[in-house]
């Protein structure tokens, strides 16, 4: 019998058909995968199972009988659990006070008791925690089997793990798969969502691959492959990679060695980035979202110091300057998010002002005059549909674009930092930005372009180098690279 | 039945304008029911409130003697707002400015005016400053909620200045716990003879000027508005928006102190434990409804000054309770609070 069979679900936020006829069999006491790129709809289809979302049509089959699931509390009855990638846990209380709330009978709550149950869960399910402990002194590993014993305590059967590696470090990584081996033995069914081939090889029974809010594939892990898990994910034809050297070019004048950041809790966000770019050398940074390309913005623009290594701009340092003199040093910045690297509040000649205040100073006060004049210039020049006065704030995301990308460009930096250029912009806007971005290149600018759209990659950078989880996963010459073999690299797969 | 829903969409331009007067309206709307609960018409109140003080010189002058301190707070909570520093302590900075200055006055005996008076500014000045120091560096160096810290300086003064007081400042021959009497030198010079109208006016007034052009039209005024605008943008700017904060939080400190030397100097000439009404809370009530401009701080501070001296004669006329002064004050933040927030609002029928 089928632990859950989920038939012909249908489910649409707006004109995003996020899921379109996906139908999904879970075995009893088996680990089954749901694979897929971002927004590949797996999420969606879980949280339907979990009550948070409703389908728009479709039927859900938990143990061969027919449910309606319409909360979470609904889920939990049926005996399916979830462990999201953000806990639940209220970090002041106990492990065992975390593990029973919301699931207690009667008035009266004595520690002892519960502490007594929770051990004795602990002890049946193998999943080992200190009940007496808090959970703000554990580790994030030591959460996630809370996380774990919670939903096994509500007497789930069915587990549904969203990104369970996502923050977590190699070692707890192992801990966990060991658990959920073990969990299944003794009946447990767990359905595992992930992007990341490696671990999907090396933990699930079968994989169910979801691309586009459809159903590409389900296959048992012995009878496939990454590189054709792969193929199913990005819907095409793949091909071996052959990586460069990160510093290939002959004539560096942005040099990046070893750059780490320590996360909050034990896993690095970044973890030895090391590139370098040349003049008039366009290098595109690829990567699914959130693998550190916001984190690497960061650092790069000054925003955020790096744990470790060094960053070197025509050999000299410029690892520890604050952002203003990192500009003042000819690097141009821009912001991954528009609205966070600007000021709405303020007018647009302001903003563009901003960044080297020291030249419209005259005798203490505001140039206002010049501030006025060359704004006009600027906006002439890049076309931006906004008078000097304009309120940031009020302008559309094209023409915002347009300002962060003059403020940075008008000092005529040897280096460019491009974060998620045309995130949001129409496709004039789009166009306008990518041009830019090649006369730049074209007048000997060194250009780092971060985005998460893999054609923009493709189409405007020389290199491209792809991040994952924090690591250059490898360099690759755009006349070799083509979508299957950066996706590839972009879902972890190594040769 | 139909339904309706909130939308986001800004209001236009010209509203802006109209928000103070519709704010004034829907204030005396609302306040007329405590009037009648008083006991008495609210017509005839508000004539006494608004009307009444600008009718003779007198207590024309009476309204300007009132706005000078708020003026003052007004224009030091309005530059630590706008730098996004939220100081709640000018009242308490305003205490500490006066220690200053009634140190000065009772010290200095044998100078001139030319001297003791700037240097009761400086001093003054300088001791607000040294109070706001605190609750600053908390905040830059430690995240420490500057809402919290400088209200709860308030309460130390206060209880300092009750231990000078009643210490070593205690009128030697009453026994009453004011401190020694200013000489004559180190008093504010009357601006208007037979009127309590004192420099301190003056001083406010050239103080919103200033105010006006460091906020507005120097480099500092517009990292502090960035600053205060967002954070993160300013940051990305290259802007160090801690020491921005640390400055702003200072010069707000100072600005309060003087407040606290003009009531001393102008008015009291000794130091009391009641020398400010809550001027200093009333501060931020003036810097809100006056947008967090200078300009439009003094504005509201006049404006406040005329409910303060309507206030008395509303009472002393129609024997209400002083307290409706206060009550219209509160009214009118609230309201045009509101309006600002829903300005850019507009309810729709679906």
């Amino acid at each position: 019998m089928l632990a859950v069979e989920m038939k012909n679900i249908y489910k649409s936020f707006g004109p995003v058909k996020a899921n379109q006829d996906v139908n999904f069999e879970l075995e009893q006491g088996e680990i089954h995968a749901l694979l897929g790129e971002n927004g590949a709809g797996k999420t969606t289809l879980m949280r339907i199972l979990y009550g948070l979302y409703k389908a728009d049509s479709g039927e859900i089959f938990i143990d061969g009988e027919k449910v309606a699931i319409h909360s979470p509390k609904e889920a939990i009855a049926a005996g399916v659990g979830m462990v999201t990638q953000h806990f639940t846990l209220v970090p002041p209380l106990t492990v065992a006070e975390n593990v029973v709330l919301g699931y207690t009978n009667g008035i009266v709550l004595s520690q002892k008791e519960i502490e007594k149950n929770v051990a004795a869960a602990s002890e049946k399910y193998g999943v080992q925690v200190n009940p007496s402990a808090l959970v703000k002194d554990l580790s994030v590993g030591e959460r996630q089997r809370v996380e774990i014993l919670k939903a096994l305590y509500r007497n789930a059967r069915i587990l549904i793990m969203d990104e369970p590696t996502a923050v977590l470090v190699p070692q707890e990584v192992d801990v966990l798969f060991e658990a959920l081996n073990r969990l299944v033995k003794s009946g447990l069914s767990v359905i595992f969502i992930s992007h990341k081939l490696v671990e999907v090889m090396a933990v699930c029974d079968r994989i169910t691959v979801l691309r586009d809010g459809k159903v590409a594939n389900t296959v048992k892990k012995t009878e496939t492959s990454q590189v054709e898990l792969a193929k199913m994910m990005v819907g095409r034809e793949t091909f071996g990679v052959r990586l460069q050297d990160a510093c290939a070019t002959s004539d560096p004048i942005y040099e990046l060695s070893g750059i780490t950041l320590d996360g909050k809790h034990e896993k690095k966000i970044l973890e030895d980035v090391s590139f370098c770019v040349g003049t008039g050398e366009i290098l595109g940074i690829a990567g699914v979202s959130g693998n550190g390309q916001g984190e690497l913005t960061e650092v790069l623009t000054g925003l955020v110091p790096p744990s470790k290594g060094s960053i070197k701009l025509e050999g000299k340092d410029i690892t520890h300057l604050s952002p203003g003199q990192i500009s003042e040093a000819g690097v141009g910045r821009t912001p991954q998010d528009r609205h966070q690297g600007t000021i709405g509040e303020l007018t647009v000649a302001e903003n563009l002002a901003l960044e080297h205040i020291k030249d419209y100073t005259n005798k203490g006060l505001l140039d206002r005059k010049k501030i006025r004049e060359d704004a006009a210039t600027i906006i002439k020049e890049f076309q931006i549909k906004a008078s000097p006065g304009d309120q940031l704030r009020k302008l559309s995301g094209g023409n915002m674009q347009k300002v962060v990308l003059a403020r940075a460009l008008s000092r005529k930096p040897k280096v460019l930092i491009a974060s998620q250029p045309t995130r949001g912009l129409d496709v004039g806007a789009t166009e306008y930005v990518r041009k830019r971005l090649l006369d730049e290149r074209a007048h000997g600018t060194a250009v780092i372009l971060l985005s998460e759209d893999l054609d923009e990659v493709l189409a405007l950078s020389d290199r491209i180098a792809v991040i994952y989880e924090g690591r250059i996963m490898g360099v690759v010459p755009s006349a070799e690279a083509t979508p299957e073999k950066i996706g590839l690299l972009m879902a972890g797969a190594v040769e | 039945m139909a339904k309706f829903r909130l939308e986001r969409a800004p209001a236009p331009m010209w509203t802006k304008a109209l928000i103070p007067i519709v704010a004034v309206l829907v204030t005396f709307i609302i306040t007329s029911i405590f009037i009648i609960m008083a006991g008495a018409n609210p017509f005839e109140a508000y004539y006494n409130f608004i009307i009444v003080p600008l009718s003779s010189q007198f207590s024309a002058l009476e309204v300007l003697v009132k706005a000078t301190p708020l003026i003052f707070t007004g224009l030091a909570v309005t530059f630590a707002f706008a730098a996004g520093y939220y100081n709640i302590g000018a009242e308490g900075q305003l205490y500490a400015g006066a220690v200053a200055a009634a140190w000065v006055g009772a010290t200095f005996t044998n100078l001139p005016s030319i001297v003791v008076v700037p240097l009761m500014l400086v001093l003054g000045f300088a001791g607000g400053m040294l109070w706001a120091l605190l609750p600053a560096l908390l905040k830059v160096k430690l995240k420490v909620d500057e809402v919290v810290t400088t209200l709860l300086m308030n309460s130390i003064i206060m209880y300092i200045i009750s231990a000078l007081l009643n210490g070593p400042w205690r009128d030697p021959e009453t026994g009453w716990p004011k401190s020694p009497e200013f000489f004559e030198a180190a008093r504010f010079i009357q601006i208007i003879p037979r009127s309590r109208l004192h420099l301190g006016f003056v001083i406010a007034l050239v103080l919103v000027v200033i105010v006006f052009l460091i906020i507005k039209r120097t480099p500092f005024g517009l990292q502090m508005r960035a600053a205060g605008a967002s954070k993160a943008g300013a940051m990305f700017a290259g802007i160090n928006v801690n020491r921005t904060m640390l400055i702003a939080a200072l010069v707000s400190g100072g600005i309060a102190g003087l407040a606290g030397v003009s009531e001393i100097a102008g008015i009291h000439y000794h130091l009391i434990s009641e020398l400010s009404g809550g001027y200093g809370y009333t501060g931020i009530i003036v810097a809100t409804l006056g947008g967090l401009n200078p300009i439009g701080a003094t504005v509201a501070a006049l404006f406040i000054g005329l409910i303060d001296t309507g206030a008395q004669t509303v009472s002393r006329v129609l024997g209400v309770p002083v307290y409706l002064g206060d009550v219209v004050q509160s009214t009118l933040l609230l309201v045009t609070l509101s309006m600002l927030l829903l300005q850019n609002y507009r309810i729709k029928r679906i």
